[in-house]
């Protein structure tokens, strides 16, 4: 208990530093929301494993660390550091945060159609004021989440994503963000809001990097609001160091007939959070919610779910699926919730499981809050180990025993992907599944 | 080619071969007969490799190499094929790719160049054209949703594509009706050579009006009871296995 109330203090005295230092660069409206954030944390503190949307993942590793607050840093980087990081083979205008800090230096030159929008959230915070004084921080629910709390109160940088009405963007946009942590463990609180037009249609990637392996601590929030009939697909590929915290929310807001694909690829960290929670707030919207987990070692992976139904004729899917080698832990927690209106509601919700060792573990806890009448909401989950008369089949045909077992993952991984629609984004998660699997040669000759 | 001496094998405690004795030269046919648990499946999937078999005794000498210390894909690669008489389901890897890794493990294997695409596909056409098979099902996972016959015909359109030295049919005609019966025949006996050898294990006599063995065994309780030619085929399918069980039951009672 000491500990804790330690590590809080820590953060309420990096406020009050912080908060003196944004008041002079011209951001000071966001100060009340700042303020407002910080009293939250002060007054949720670290969530325990009595609470039940954290009972299967403990937070006390993060909450004992007194984490460094970045400000800056990633100017020493050059692009030579960022190479390893660019084989993502898919053509795409390239936001590189390093730090949580837009480094124009080390992005792509981006050729951005029409009035498309995409900028570092503190350049936006004085430029485009009035779009994110009716947006930031109106979503993401830093009342009650002590994790949003505290990136809504030290949020700074980030991406700012604005897509006009009716635009259609052929391609994605990429959003790399890259932590550089040194011999003091470090934190950032990368924030960032995507405004997508009505009728219009785009890709935006959320990829998460490490560059070394120190102990560092990222605590991501990302708002989507998304316009009437618009489509908007969302990726995030986790693979940062296995010294890696991470904290990350992505909240949608949908409007009438919109639609939103949430596609997210765990494969690095140690401590991994994982919430989705989208709010189906206008009637006919649909959201798609598909996910794959892949851990080894002492990783630990958490997946929280909230899907929030507030208006009649809405759809949602929600796909898991998680791998789990070693003594890694996996946790999918699936909450439905369906307000009182949302008549009609189809709400459906997979979780399947793969455990590769003894060790390995995952909770899988479906919660379905139901308050209309008229719903259809189904669930189910799996938890399997991998097909031994698979594996004899295909070693019996002559492929070897490691090659069996990669391909036979792979195809687990496959029914994530095949409900994925951007072809190179595809392919590029592909690759990266594909290097996860080492253990067999196979996949790579058999291309 | 392959020689099974005194084999026993036992799963969960209980024997399941109790001293198998074979004997198979390249270029013959054999077929293996018996009735239901007389251990015909437990030998097919011995020979194969399966892991879930504890051999107590006895050994199975291929080619002059001990095949029961050799991995399931090493026989595979040696040359050993096993149609399965229930074909797994493989979801999510598709029928083609898969029979493309298999084929160039084995033939890396052998240090031969493995095949691109390109020279894959015209030898998958031919193939299949020989099995009658639907194109359709080249763009399906393994086995997946095939129906009983198709799974059948799928395993002997991939033998006849790794086209293997020794092949093992394990109750490949159980369920087929005779359309489906004389393909399959006709791809097993195309594949029939001097250089290579089937075992047929099979239920019923039907199959082998199709494809012809020069020797039969009857398999009752664990062991090879009876040997003969072609025409011992026909006699069980007269008389049935009951008599020969009652054989088998008057040999093992006056040790109990």
């Amino acid at each position: 208990m000491i500990a804790r109330t330690q590590a809080q203090d820590s953060y309420l005295e990096s406020f009050a530093q912080f908060d003196k230092g944004a008041a002079k660069n011209g951001q000071g409206w966001l100060s009340p929301i700042r303020r407002a954030a910080i009293a939250c944390f002060a007054e949720l503190g670290f969530p325990t494993t009595h609470d039940e949307d954290w009972r299967f993942t403990n937070v006390g590793p993060i909450a004992q660390i007194s984490f460094r607050l970045l400000q800056d840093g990633g100017n020493e980087l050059t692009p030579l550091d960022l190479e390893q990081f660019s084989s993502s083979g898919f053509a795409c205008s390239r936001f590189v945060f390093v730090n949580g800090r837009y480094v124009p230096g080390l992005s792509s030159p981006p050729q951005l159609p029409g009035d498309l929008k995409v900028n570092s959230l503190a350049h936006a915070l004085t430029a485009d004021r009035d779009s994110l004084e009716q947006h930031l921080a109106r979503y993401a629910d830093y009342q009650h989440d002590a994790f949003c709390a505290l990136n809504t109160a030290f949020m700074e940088d980030g991406a700012f994503v604005c897509i006009p009405p009716g635009a259609v963007l052929q391609e994605p946009i990429y959003l790399l963000y890259v932590s550089t942590a040194g011999a003091v463990p470090t934190i950032v609180h990368p924030r960032n809001l995507i405004l997508a037009g009505n009728n219009s249609q785009a890709t935006v990637v959320e990829e998460y990097v490490s560059l070394g392996a120190d102990v560092h601590f990222s605590n991501v929030v990302t708002e989507v609001v998304v316009g009437e009939n618009s489509v908007l697909t969302h990726y995030l590929i986790e693979r940062e160091s296995t010294q890696a915290f991470k904290v990350s929310t992505l909240r949608t807001q949908q409007g009438r007939s919109s639609n939103v694909a949430s596609h997210s690829l765990l494969l690095g960290g140690a401590l991994v959070r994982n919430n989705v929670h989208p709010v189906l707030a206008g009637e006919g919207s649909d959201c798609l919610i598909n996910g794959l987990f892949m851990a080894t070692g002492q990783q630990h992976m958490d997946n929280y779910m909230k899907v929030e139904h507030a208006s009649p004729h809405c759809n949602s899917r929600q796909f898991y699926n998680g791998i789990l080698d070693g003594k890694s832990r996996g946790v999918f927690h699936g909450r439905i919730i369906v307000h009182k209106d949302a008549q009609k509601t189809d709400a459906k919700q997979t979780n399947k499981n793969l455990l590769l060792s003894d060790e390995a573990q995952i909770d899988t806890k479906p919660q379905l809050e139901i308050h209309a009448d008229d719903v259809k909401c189904t669930h189910g989950a799996t938890i399997g180990q991998i097909d031994e008369d698979a594996v004899f089949y295909l070693r019996s045909r002559g492929i070897a025993e490691a090659s069996a077992l990669d391909l036979l993952l792979f195809a687990f991984a496959s029914e994530n992907f095949q409900r994925m629609k951007a072809e190179p984004i595809r392919s590029y998660l592909q690759e990266l599944v594909k290097q996860w699997l080492s253990r067999g040669k196979l996949l790579e000759e058999a291309r | 080619m392959l020689e099974i001496k005194n084999l026993h094998v036992k799963v969960d405690k209980q024997e399941i071969l109790r001293g198998v004795h074979l004997k198979v030269s390249a270029g013959e046919v054999h077929s293996i007969m018996g009735p239901n648990g007389s251990g015909k499946s437990t030998l097919a999937l011995v020979l194969a490799g399966r892991e879930t078999y504890e051999i107590t005794a006895g050994e199975v000498i291929y080619e002059g190499k001990n095949l029961l210390q050799m991995a399931p894909e090493e026989r595979a690669c040696e040359g050993v094929f096993l149609a399965f008489q229930y074909p797994v389901e493989v979801p999510g890897v598709n029928n083609i790719y898969f029979l493309k890794a298999a084929l160039n493990a084995i033939r890396k294997h052998h240090g031969l160049d493995e095949l691109d695409a390109m020279d894959f596909l015209p030898l998958v056409k031919e193939k299949m054209k020989l099995l009658g098979m639907d194109d359709q099902l080249q763009n399906r996972a393994v086995n997946e949703g095939f129906s009983g016959g198709e799974k059948k015909r799928n395993e002997i359109f991939q033998m006849a594509v790794l086209e293997p030295r020794l092949a093992i049919l394990d109750e490949t005609d159980s369920g087929l009706d005779i359309d489906a019966l004389k393909i399959v025949a006709n791809g097993v006996n195309a594949l029939r050579s001097p250089q290579r050898a089937i075992i047929v294990v099979t239920h019923y006599q039907r199959l082998l009006n199709y494809v012809v063995p020069d020797f039969v065994h009857v398999m009752v309780d664990g062991r090879i009871l009876k040997s003969g030619g072609k025409e011992l085929a026909l006699e069980l399918e007269e008389k049935g296995y009951a008599r020969l069980e009652a054989e088998s039951q008057a040999v093992t009672s006056p040790r109990t």
